[in-house]
C-alpha cells in the first residue's frame, strides 16, 4: 500500500505564490478529483508533486510512503513511483515510443543490469492490446505530429508500462474534446486497482461522468477550500464555481 | 569570396608569439627530444627537407615521389593559413614542435599474430580483430604513421581486389594508382592538402576491378598513440567501371595534454557506373586539430557517397566534397556532427557539378553542446551550360545550452535555368519542457539529453551499418553524459 501525502504545501513560480497551503494525502486505491476554476493552482500542484525545476517549495511537504521527495529530482520521483500524465505533453523528434518506453524501463534497473529486450516487448504488446492501441502506434516518434487524442493515448501507455504508485492526471485543459476524454477515462478505469493511487486535476464535471472518484476536492486560490465523496461534483455542477467563491469569501472574511 | 579554397596568396598573418597559446606544451625544449625506444623510425620534431628525404628514404621511394614530396612542401610554405576564413584557433599549431614520421617498422604484418604485443593490445580493444572476423572484407590498423596490419580476405583478393598503404600502392602497382594520385585534391587544393602531400604515410589504397562488387566493408583504422604527433594518411580508392565498394574508417587517440594534429587526403575516383561509399566515425581526443581534404570524382552514371561522424578533436575542418564529371553522376554527403565544450566542428560539403544530370544530396546534422562550436560550410557549384542538374541541401543544428554557437555558410552558385536547387536549414534547442518531461519518465537529465540527440540525428544514423550506429549511439551517450552539470 501506497500513499502521497502533501502537507501544507506552499509553491512558487518565480515570486509570486500560486499554491497557498495545501493539504492531501492520495492512498494506493483511490480516484481524488481535483476541481476548480482556471488559474487557479491546480497544474502548479501537479509539476510541484513532479519536481519541475519552475517551482519553488516555501513550505510544506510531499510526502511518498514515509519519505519526503522535496529533495529529490525529478527523474528520481518518477523511479520512486510517481507519473506525472502532461497536460501538453513534449514532442521527441526521431525517438519511437517503444524507443522511449526502453530507455525509461532500463533506467529503473540497476547499474549495470540489462533490459530483458523480449520480455519488454512481450508486455508492450500486452499493454497495448489491454488499452486497445494499434501495434503501428509505437513505432512512431514520441507525441511528434499527434492530435490530441493520441498524445493522450501515448501517455496512458507510458503510463500503464512504467506502473506507477501515484499517478498524477493534468487534465486541466477545457479543449479536450470527447475523444481525449474517452481515451484518458477509459484508460484510467483500466489501470485503476489496488496498487494505484490516482489524483485527477480537471476543470470541468464532464470527465467525472467517465472516471467516478472516490473522492472530490475544490481548490480555489491555491487551497483545497472543500472536501467530499462523488456527489460534490455535482452539486458543483449545478451551482458553479461562483458557488465556491462566494463560501470562501464568507470563510476568510 | 569562395570559404572553401584556399587560393588566395594573403600575407601570413601576424602571430603574436607571446600570446597565451594553449598548445604552447607541444615539446617545450629541443634537449627534451628524444627517441621513444619503442619507435624504431623516428623523423624527430620539426619540419624540413631533411624530414622529407628521411621518410622518402625510409620508405624506399621512387624519385618521382621524393620530387613530388618536396614540390609538396614548398607549396605548404608559400600557403597561408586560411585564417582569412577560417578560425585563428588554427594559429595555435606549431609545425616546429611536431613530430612527422614515427613507426615501428614498414611493412604491415598480415596476421595479428605477427603485430607487436602492445599495438596488438590497442587493437584489440578497440574491438578490431573481433570485427574483422565478423563482418569486414579486409582491415588495415595504422598505429601512428604506418599500418601495423593488413590484410585482406581471400575471397576478395581473388577477385583480383587491391587493398594495401600507401607506400606499397606505390611501389608494387605505379601504373594503377600513379594516374590518380593527387589529381582529384592537387597537392595545392590547401594549406592541409600541401602538408599532407608533403610527409604522408600509411593510409589505404584500393583498387576495385570492373564489376567487381565487394560484398563486405574494407575498414581502416587509425590510431594516433604518440604525443606531439602528426599523422597524414594518403588514401586513394578507385572503383573501376560498375564497381561497388564500401570503406569504412574508424579514428581515436588518447588524451594527451599536449596537441596532435592529423591532416590526411582522401581521393576516391568512381569510374562509369561505379559506386564508393566512404564513411568515417571519428572520436579523437580533444587535442586533436583534425584537418583532413576529401574529395571524389564521379564519372559518368557513377555514384559516391560520403557518410561522416564528427565526434570529438579540438577543431576539425573537413569538407567531403564530389565533383560529378561525367553525364548522371550522383554524390551525396552525409554528416553529423557533434561539438562539445571547447570543441570546434567545421564540417561540411562541396559539390561541383560538371556534367548534365548530374545530381547531388547533402544532409547536415550539428549538435553544439555547452560552449561547442558547430560551423556548416558548403558549396554547390552548378554552371550555367549545364542541364538538369539537381541538388538537395538539408542542415539542421541542435543547440544544448545558450552558450553553444552554429553558424551556417551556404555558397549555392547555380546558373542556367533548367537546373533545380534545394536548401532547407533549421536550427532548434533541446528545450527544458522536453527535458522535464523525460524526466518525468524516469531518465536522467543525461539519459534524457542523450536520448533527445540520438532521436535528432536518429535518421542519419540508420543509414550507418548496424555495427556503427551502435557505436554512433555509445559514444553519443558517453559525450552527454559528461556535458550535464
Amino acid at each position: 500500500m501506497s500513499s502521497l501525502v502533501i502537507q501544507d504545501l506552499h509553491v512558487a513560480i518565480g515570486e509570486k505564490e500560486i499554491v497557498k497551503g495545501l493539504s492531501l494525502t492520495i492512498g494506493s486505491g483511490e480516484v481524488h478529483a481535483v476541481m476548480g476554476p482556471n488559474g487557479t493552482g491546480k497544474s502548479t500542484l501537479a509539476k510541484a508533486i513532479a519536481g519541475h525545476p519552475d517551482c519553488t517549495i516555501t513550505k510544506g511537504d510531499v510526502i511518498l510512503d514515509g519519505v519526503s521527495i522535496l529533495e529529490q529530482e525529478a527523474d528520481e520521483r518518477a523511479r520512486a513511483g510517481i507519473f506525472l500524465a502532461f497536460q501538453y505533453p513534449s514532442e521527441i523528434p526521431g525517438v519511437s515510443i517503444a524507443n522511449f518506453l526502453r530507455a525509461a524501463r532500463q533506467a529503473r534497473l540497476a547499474e549495470g543490469e540489462e533490459l530483458d529486450a523480449t520480455a519488454y516487448y512481450k508486455r508492450l504488446y500486452a499493454r497495448m492490446d489491454l488499452l486497445k492501441i494499434d501495434r503501428k502506434f509505437t513505432s512512431r516518434a514520441v507525441n511528434e505530429g499527434f492530435s490530441g487524442g493520441e498524445k493522450k493515448r501515448c501517455e496512458i501507455l507510458q503510463m500503464a508500462m512504467l506502473e506507477p504508485r501515484i499517478a498524477v492526471m493534468d487534465e486541466t485543459d477545457s479543449g479536450l474534446d470527447i475523444d481525449a476524454l474517452r481515451i484518458v477515462a477509459d484508460g484510467v478505469n483500466t489501470l485503476r486497482g489496488p496498487n494505484l493511487g490516482v489524483l485527477l486535476i480537471t476543470h470541468y464535471q464532464r470527465l467525472l461522468e467517465y472516471i467516478v472518484p472516490d473522492f472530490v476536492h475544490v481548490m480555489y486560490d491555491g487551497r483545497i477550500v472543500k472536501s467530499g465523496g462523488k456527489d460534490l461534483a455535482l452539486e458543483l455542477e449545478a451551482k458553479g464555481y461562483d458557488w465556491v467563491k462566494k463560501d470562501f469569501a464568507t470563510a476568510t472574511a | 569570396m569562395n570559404p572553401l579554397t584556399d587560393t588566395e596568396t594573403l600575407p601570413s598573418p601576424d602571430v603574436d608569439e607571446t600570446a597565451a597559446n594553449p598548445v604552447a606544451g607541444i615539446d617545450q625544449t629541443r634537449g627534451d627530444f628524444k627517441y621513444d625506444v619503442a619507435y624504431e623510425f623516428d623523423a624527430g620534431t620539426g619540419l624540413n627537407e631533411k624530414t622529407i628525404d628521411y621518410i622518402s628514404d625510409v620508405k624506399k621511394e621512387a624519385a618521382w615521389i621524393r620530387e613530388f614530396r618536396h614540390a609538396a612542401l614548398k607549396t605548404f610554405r608559400a600557403k597561408p593559413m586560411p585564417t582569412h576564413w577560417a578560425t585563428r584557433d588554427l594559429e595555435n599549431i606549431d609545425f616546429d614542435k611536431i613530430r612527422y614520421y614515427l613507426a615501428q617498422g614498414q611493412k604491415p604484418k598480415r596476421t595479428w599474430d605477427e603485430v607487436p604485443d602492445d599495438i596488438k593490445k590497442t587493437f584489440e580493444r578497440l574491438g578490431i580483430p573481433e570485427q574483422e572476423r565478423k563482418y569486414l572484407a579486409g582491415v588495415e590498423a595504422q598505429f601512428d604513421s604506418e599500418a601495423a596490419y593488413s590484410n585482406i580476405k581471400e575471397i576478395v583478393s581473388r577477385q583480383g581486389v587491391i587493398f594495401v598503404n600507401s607506400t606499397e600502392g606505390l611501389r608494387e602497382h605505379p601504373e594503377l594508382f600513379r594516374k590518380w594520385f593527387g589529381k582529384v585534391i592537387p597537392t595545392g587544393d590547401n594549406k592541409f592538402s600541401a602538408l599532407n602531400s608533403a610527409v604522408f604515410s600509411g593510409g589505404s589504397f584500393i583498387y576495385v576491378p570492373k564489376g567487381v562488387k565487394v560484398a563486405q566493408p574494407l575498414q581502416a583504422y587509425f590510431r594516433i598513440n604518440a604525443e606531439n604527433f602528426g599523422q597524414f594518411e594518403r588514401t586513394l580508392i578507385i572503383a573501376d567501371e560498375g564497381s561497388e565498394v564500401t570503406y569504412m574508417e574508424g579514428c581515436t587517440a588518447p588524451k594527451f595534454s599536449t596537441s596532435t594534429l592529423h591532416s590526411a587526403v582522401v581521393e576516391l575516383v568512381a569510374l562509369k557506373g561505379a559506386k564508393i561509399q566512404y564513411i568515417t566515425v571519428q572520436n579523437w581526443a580533444n587535442n586533436v586539430f583534425n584537418l583532413v581534404t576529401k574529395r571524389g570524382l564521379a564519372h559518368e552514371e557513377a555514384e559516391i557517397k560520403w557518410i561522416d561522424c564528427n565526434i570529438g578533436s579540438r577543431l576539425t575542418m573537413k569538407y567531403p566534397g564530389v565533383v560529378l564529371k561525367g553525364r548522371k553522376a550522383r554524390g551525396e554527403v552525409i554528416s553529423i556532427a557533434l561539438a562539445n565544450d571547447g570543441q570546434h566542428q567545421d564540417t561540411g560539403a562541396k559539390m561541383i557539378h560538371a556534367a548534365d544530370e548530374t545530381t547531388s544530396n547533402v544532409i547536415s546534422k550539428s549538435i553544439s553542446v555547452g560552449q561547442g562550436r558547430a560551423t556548416y560550410r558548403g558549396q554547390i557549384h552548378i554552371p550555367k551550360h549545364l542541364k538538369g542538374c539537381k541538388n538537395n541541401t538539408e542542415c539542421d543544428a541542435l543547440l544544448i545550452n545558450t552558450n553553444s554557437r552554429t553558424d551556417t555558410y551556404p555558397a549555392i552558385t547555380v546558373r542556367g535555368d533548367d537546373n533545380y536547387v534545394q536548401h532547407e536549414a533549421s536550427v532548434s534547442k533541446v528545450n527544458e519542457e522536453m527535458i522535464f518531461y523525460m524526466q518525468q519518465r524516469g531518465l536522467t537529465e543525461g539519459q534524457a539529453m542523450s536520448l533527445a540527440v540520438n532521436g535528432f540525428i536518429n535518421d542519419l544514423a540508420r543509414q550507418f551499418p548496424m555495427e556503427y550506429s551502435v557505436e554512433l549511439k555509445r559514444l553519443i551517450d558517453l559525450e552527454m553524459e559528461g556535458s550535464v552539470g
